[in-house]
């Protein structure tokens, strides 16, 4: 649905996106992860032809941004990181301006509106004035004007962010609800959005793409082995540390600190193992209590400060590197 | 066409939903009733002075109160024209409704014509404040219609070319003040350039003078309608919405 390929955007003075190439296929839900000023923005308003790219092609539905701007204006839903809404009108008037831009007939303009207007709740509040909603109200109006034309793809530019928690969990609903019709890109630096929205993640560094994966993939990324947190009441530490490390593929135990008074360790098998079955059984047969198993999984936070941080790294070596040839 | 329509009329209605038009229609109609009330006064008071002397020469109220009128609205016009135009891109480009415009299946011209067209329609509407007041004055008397009509239709031609300079202003910067200080000074320019013929007549001072706004106007309030001056007016409107279409263009590549 969506291929970039080689984009290149540069503005005066600096490169905003560099090189990047990815594709989201047909009903994925894509979360476009990455600190401020990433290029995260930029990448969306190339997509959405606001911006003409550099260097490379971009191309959605099938349609190229640059050879074919009005085909992939109207294949695309966007909205922009401030909803580009008009805060002298009514939300009703507003939505059917945007419908007779989109190019939706006469006739069905109204239907469109009710339609929209029914999905993102706004029905109770269609006849005032979008300068006097609150900040969450008027994010839904975003949300209505981008899908309001029933897009195939649709382009959010951080659409939960300066919400408050329960305004945060409705457009995140409402956005798991478009999925299956809609194709939809979304950015954020909120990570456990992208957990609970997204199928696919990409994350962005500095203009560079520093990972493409699914959730998952990325939380078992750079951990071959299994780590293993338990928790045991009713036996003093030094013996069960003793005890779990006589366990068949255990690595190391490394003792935690546990508020409850419990004794808490973190337990790391060898690769390859699997360990949780052994360590529950051992604890039980000793007649101690096992008040917690569970696997430590890195969080997406940690992976996604170790990826940026791995690049900035090496963007620091290579600079180094080409300062010393260049003194060569 | 039906995209122009649409932000035509979406301009127009947000003239009519905020306190804009309502100022520019109070304070134009203020100072044009004025301007109405002092030349129908005058001209009922010489009208009876020359009967009192006896003199047989009828006056004309084309000359004495529609002509006047019509030449202070151009002026006041020159004022309220900027108020009319600052908004129309500096105001999206502040709040991000231009992404929503630029990102919606419509051309750029579209976007510029309507713009203009809902300006215009703005502009047309106070206009008519003042051919409210010299339609009263064929209620009582027999004036000439054709100089009217002819010094309207200049009138709106001349706002049309400081309109489109307005609009393509206001695509260079996001402040509304900037976009409305930057055409009055522009537009008064444009009126000044005429006085050069005043002190010099050299070639090079007829072709500025040419430039001049006002200059183009005169024979409108006459009641001569000459293609040369339509032309300057229709050429001044196109160039400036050329700009403003280029500008617009430029704005991508700019941002």
């Amino acid at each position: 649905m969506i291929t970039v390929e080689g984009l290149t955007k540069r503005y005066a003075r600096n490169v905003a996106v560099n090189n990047i190439s990815f594709e989201v296929g047909k009903g994925e839900i894509v979360g476009f992860l990455g600190k401020n000023g990433a290029g995260k923005t930029t990448t969306m308003r190339v997509l959405t032809c606001f911006l003409p790219p550099t260097e490379g092609k971009a191309s959605v539905a099938g349609f190229d941004v640059l050879d074919q701007p009005m085909d992939v204006k109207r294949n695309i839903g966007y909205l922009p990181e401030t909803p580009p809404v008009y805060p002298e009108m009514e939300i009703s008037d507003y939505l059917s301006f945007v419908a007779r831009l989109k190019g939706i007939s006469g006739a069905d303009i109204k239907k469109r509106v009710d339609e929209v207007c029914e999905r993102t709740a706004l029905g109770d509040v269609r006849n005032k004035i979008i300068g006097k909603l609150s900040k969450g109200y008027r994010q839904r109006v975003g949300i209505a004007q981008a899908i309001i034309h029933n897009p195939p793809v649709l382009i959010l530019d951080e659409p939960t962010s300066g919400l408050d928690p329960e305004q945060q969990l409705h457009v995140r609903n409402l956005i798991a609800s478009l999925s299956g019709d809609h194709t939809i890109i979304l950015s954020t630096h909120i990570l456990s959005e992208v957990e609970q929205s997204c199928s696919k993640v990409i994350i962005i560094n500095e203009g560079r793409i520093v990972a493409v994966d699914s959730v998952d993939a990325l939380h078992k990324r750079g951990r071959a082995t299994e780590i293993v947190a338990i928790e045991v009441s009713g036996a003093d530490g030094f013996t069960v540390k003793q005890k779990l490390e006589e366990v068949a593929g255990v690595a190391r135990v490394v003792s935690r600190d546990s508020k409850s008074g419990n004794v808490a360790f973190e337990v790391e098998g060898l690769e390859g193992s699997f360990i949780r079955p052994d360590l529950a059984r051992t604890i039980v047969h000793a007649g101690w209590h096992l008040t917690e198993l569970r696997t430590v999984g890195e969080s997406l936070e940690e992976i996604f400060l170790d990826l940026t941080r791995a690049e900035k790294t090496d963007a620091k070596t290579d600079s180094k590197k080409e300062a010393e040839g260049s003194a060569q | 066409m039906r995209n122009v329509l649409t932000i035509c009329s979406k301009e127009i209605k947000s003239y009519f939903v905020s306190p804009i038009a309502y100022l520019l229609l109070g304070l134009f109609g203020l100072i044009s009733g004025y301007f109405f009330y002092s030349a129908t006064a005058f001209f009922v008071m010489s009208g009876l002075r020359q009967q009192m002397q006896g003199s047989q020469q009828p006056m004309s109220i084309n000359e004495y109160v529609i002509a006047p009128l019509l030449g202070n609205s151009s002026v006041v016009g020159l004022f309220l024209i900027p108020l009319i135009s600052m908004r129309l891109f500096a105001e999206e480009m502040k709040s991000g409704t231009i992404e929503l415009l630029l990102t919606s299946p419509v051309r750029d011209w579209e976007i510029v014509l309507g713009k203009w067209a809902g300006a215009m329609a703005m502009y047309l509407c106070v206009l008519g404040v003042s051919a409210l007041n010299i339609a009263t004055l064929f209620i009582w008397g027999s004036p000439d219609w054709r100089p009217v009509l002819t010094g309207l239709l200049g009138l709106a031609l001349q706002g049309g070319c400081l309109l489109a300079i307005g609009t393509f202003i206001s695509t260079t910067t996001r402040n509304q003040i900037i976009a409305g200080g930057a055409t009055f000074a522009v537009s008064l320019l444009l009126w000044v350039l005429s006085w050069v013929t005043s002190y010099n007549e050299a070639s090079w001072a007829q072709v500025i003078a040419y430039l001049a706004i006002p200059t183009h106007y005169e024979p409108f309030a006459k009641g001569v309608l000459d293609t040369k001056d339509l032309v300057y007016y229709l050429s001044v409107i196109f160039f400036g919405l050329f700009m403003t279409k280029r500008s617009l263009e430029s704005l991508r590549w700019r941002s």
